[in-house]
């Protein structure tokens, strides 16, 4: 087949075509993705909520309250246990991370303290800022049973209570970042919401 | 202030090249000289600003809005395909000395990972336009900080006896490594 | 055209990153694990092969002016639909990989391979070529992400050798320049033993 010349309907046909094709193409994969995405999401949203509140018997993903802050959404996911609170899980985010945004998810008991602590997703360094994952290293382990009233939530070297990741300064500023950001909503909203 | 900021961090702090690892390519490829380098720079700088700003608001006005945001590389590549190529037959008719500098360089930069790299993260770290724009120019005076310094040092290195097979990309990359470590040293500003 | 030789050039000869220097971006950006340095050079090779295959079948049809556009698109759609497969089935890999997934559209090694082979050459030879480069980048990629992991932090594909920290330095990104000079020096050196 001859090569096809380079007129001007030519070429705006030919354009035409390819970036319909492609729109199609994207188009149909993503409705095909689409729901494996929001699968995933949600799965990882409820391992987080479980590793961070206490055993409980509800659907915490349903049990839901939102807060616009600081130009994004927090989640407040209630825990219950026979009707009773036995935690929330918040689900909070900082921009402040060394590479870019990362979301957290931190439990609170009913009493305000820090149950425990879990990330959400992040794109920080393997090796460095990872180690804030849970299982990586103790990092996170700190914050367990504190109470951010009395817990100063900022690094030794901003003279916060906190003991930051070796060489990942940065990632755990913006860690304690998200978990004020939990605390201060949490602090904010009245009881009634729950 | 928050405005210093960010081209304090995105010129010295997170530098895009030596520590984004964004446009290595020209930064390897076109650093032999100082004076290509300028040349370089100063086309990078006026596409990646630009850019920015024209994917910036197609990203808020017709990505978010029609729940697109999927189309994001797509569009955006587009974008800076078609801009590069504008920006080329704009200066060649208005502008031929500017051309003459930065002409040869228009064409590289529609694959220099930098610009498109520097509008996904614009609209990722949820900039307004103005701090989209500042971040723009941060980071390509970043991209130039670091390409003329580098291609001084390299014009530098030719003078001396390096081993034969270290000659050329092995030894930049070194040296590449010992300016990142000395970035690193920026890091506790802000 | 001689298969094999075809195929086999993208490991060292024409190995994207040790001796053609493409594609440096992702190379350094994400080769802090062996796990990350593998899982982007798959991604890049199923673009690659994919653009080279539609690019080598539709070569006639485009008129040579809008030839590259033509190609980014093609390109860019394929990046997206990884970018889409990857945040539904393998959601953790793609928040580590972040902003360096859609970056493959502008890896210079798929829009090179794109216009200096598929456009050239049959279907068939396209696709040997795009499996080749691919694999050779991929390759590339995984020794730098084992070797920086390894050095970094104590640990051979995500298990843990030593405890505490190593030399941390091969984590950051001075440790990523200085681990590939050389590695491209050692590749130097193999070039010329073989020849």
């Amino acid at each position: 087949m001859a090569k096809k010349e380079s007129t001007f309907l030519n070429m705006l046909l030919t354009l035409f075509l390819v970036t319909l094709l492609a729109a199609g193409l994207l188009g149909s994969v993503y409705s095909l993705t689409k729901e494996p995405i929001r699968l995933a999401e949600l799965e990882r949203k409820n391992e987080a909520i479980r590793m961070v509140v206490p055993e409980f018997d509800n659907e915490p993903s349903l049990d839901v309250v939102k807060k616009y802050v600081d130009g994004d959404t927090l989640y407040f996911y209630t825990a219950r246990k026979d009707g009773d609170v036995v935690g929330i899980a918040v689900e909070t985010f900082t921009n402040e991370g060394f590479s870019g945004k990362f979301k957290l998810m931190v439990g609170f008991k009913p009493d305000n303290t820090i149950s425990d602590i879990a990330v959400i997703s992040h794109a920080e360094t393997p090796g460095l800022g990872d180690k804030m994952e849970q299982d990586k290293s103790e990092f996170s382990h700190q914050f367990r049973g504190k109470d951010p009233a009395t817990f100063k939530l900022s690094v030794k070297k901003d003279r916060g209570d906190v003991d930051a990741i070796t060489a990942s300064t940065i990632t755990s500023r913006a860690y304690c970042d998200a978990v004020q950001r939990a605390y201060d909503a949490l602090m904010n909203l009245s009881t009634s919401d729950f | 202030m928050e405005y210093v900021l960010i081209i304090i961090a995105a010129v010295f702090v997170s530098n895009i090249v030596l520590n984004q690892f964004l446009g290595i390519c020209p930064f390897i490829g076109v650093s032999s000289k100082v004076e290509t380098a300028l040349g370089m720079t100063g086309a990078v700088t006026f596409v990646m600003v630009i850019a920015t700003l024209v994917t910036y608001l197609i990203y808020q006005g017709i990505l978010v809005p029609f729940d697109l945001t999927y189309m994001r590389t797509i569009t955006f590549i587009l974008v800076i395909a078609s801009l590069v190529q504008l920006v080329e037959i704009i200066l060649k008719k208005i502008s031929p000395p500017l051309y003459q500098a930065l002409g040869i360089f228009l064409p590289l930069i529609t694959t220099n990972c930098a610009v498109l790299g520097v509008a996904v993260l614009a609209v990722q770290k949820d900039f307004n336009l103005l701090g989209s724009t500042v971040f723009a120019i941060g980071n390509a005076l970043g991209f130039g900080l670091a390409l003329i310094t580098f291609s001084g040092i390299r014009e530098q290195l030719d003078l001396l006896n390096v081993p034969r097979r270290m000659k050329g990309v092995p030894i930049a990359f070194i040296v590449a490594g010992l300016m990142a470590l000395a970035f690193m040293g920026f890091a506790g500003m802000v | 055209m001689n298969q094999w030789k075809n195929f086999s050039k993208g490991f060292i000869r024409e190995n994207a990153v040790f001796s053609l220097f493409l594609g440096l971006c992702p190379t350094l950006g994400v080769t802090t694990s062996a796990v990350n340095g593998l899982a982007m050079g798959l991604a890049t090779t199923f673009v690659l092969v994919m653009s080279n295959l539609v690019v080598s079948l539709v070569k006639n049809l485009i008129p040579n002016k809008v030839r590259i556009p033509s190609f980014i698109v093609i390109i860019a759609s394929f990046v997206t639909v990884v970018e889409l497969v990857m945040k539904g089935y393998v959601p953790v890999l793609f928040d580590a990989l972040g902003l360096f997934i859609p970056l493959i559209v502008v890896n210079c090694l798929v829009l090179g391979r794109a216009e200096a082979f598929a456009s050239k050459n049959s279907t068939w030879s396209s696709l040997v070529d795009g499996m080749g480069m691919g694999l050779g980048f991929t390759m590339a990629l995984t020794i730098l992400g084992t070797v920086r992991e390894i050095l970094g932090s104590g640990a051979f594909f995500g298990m843990k050798m030593i405890s505490g920290d190593a030399m941390l330095l091969f984590i950051l990104p001075p440790g990523a320049f200085i681990a590939l000079g050389y590695l491209i020096l050692l590749a130097n050196i193999l070039k010329e033993k073989t020849t």
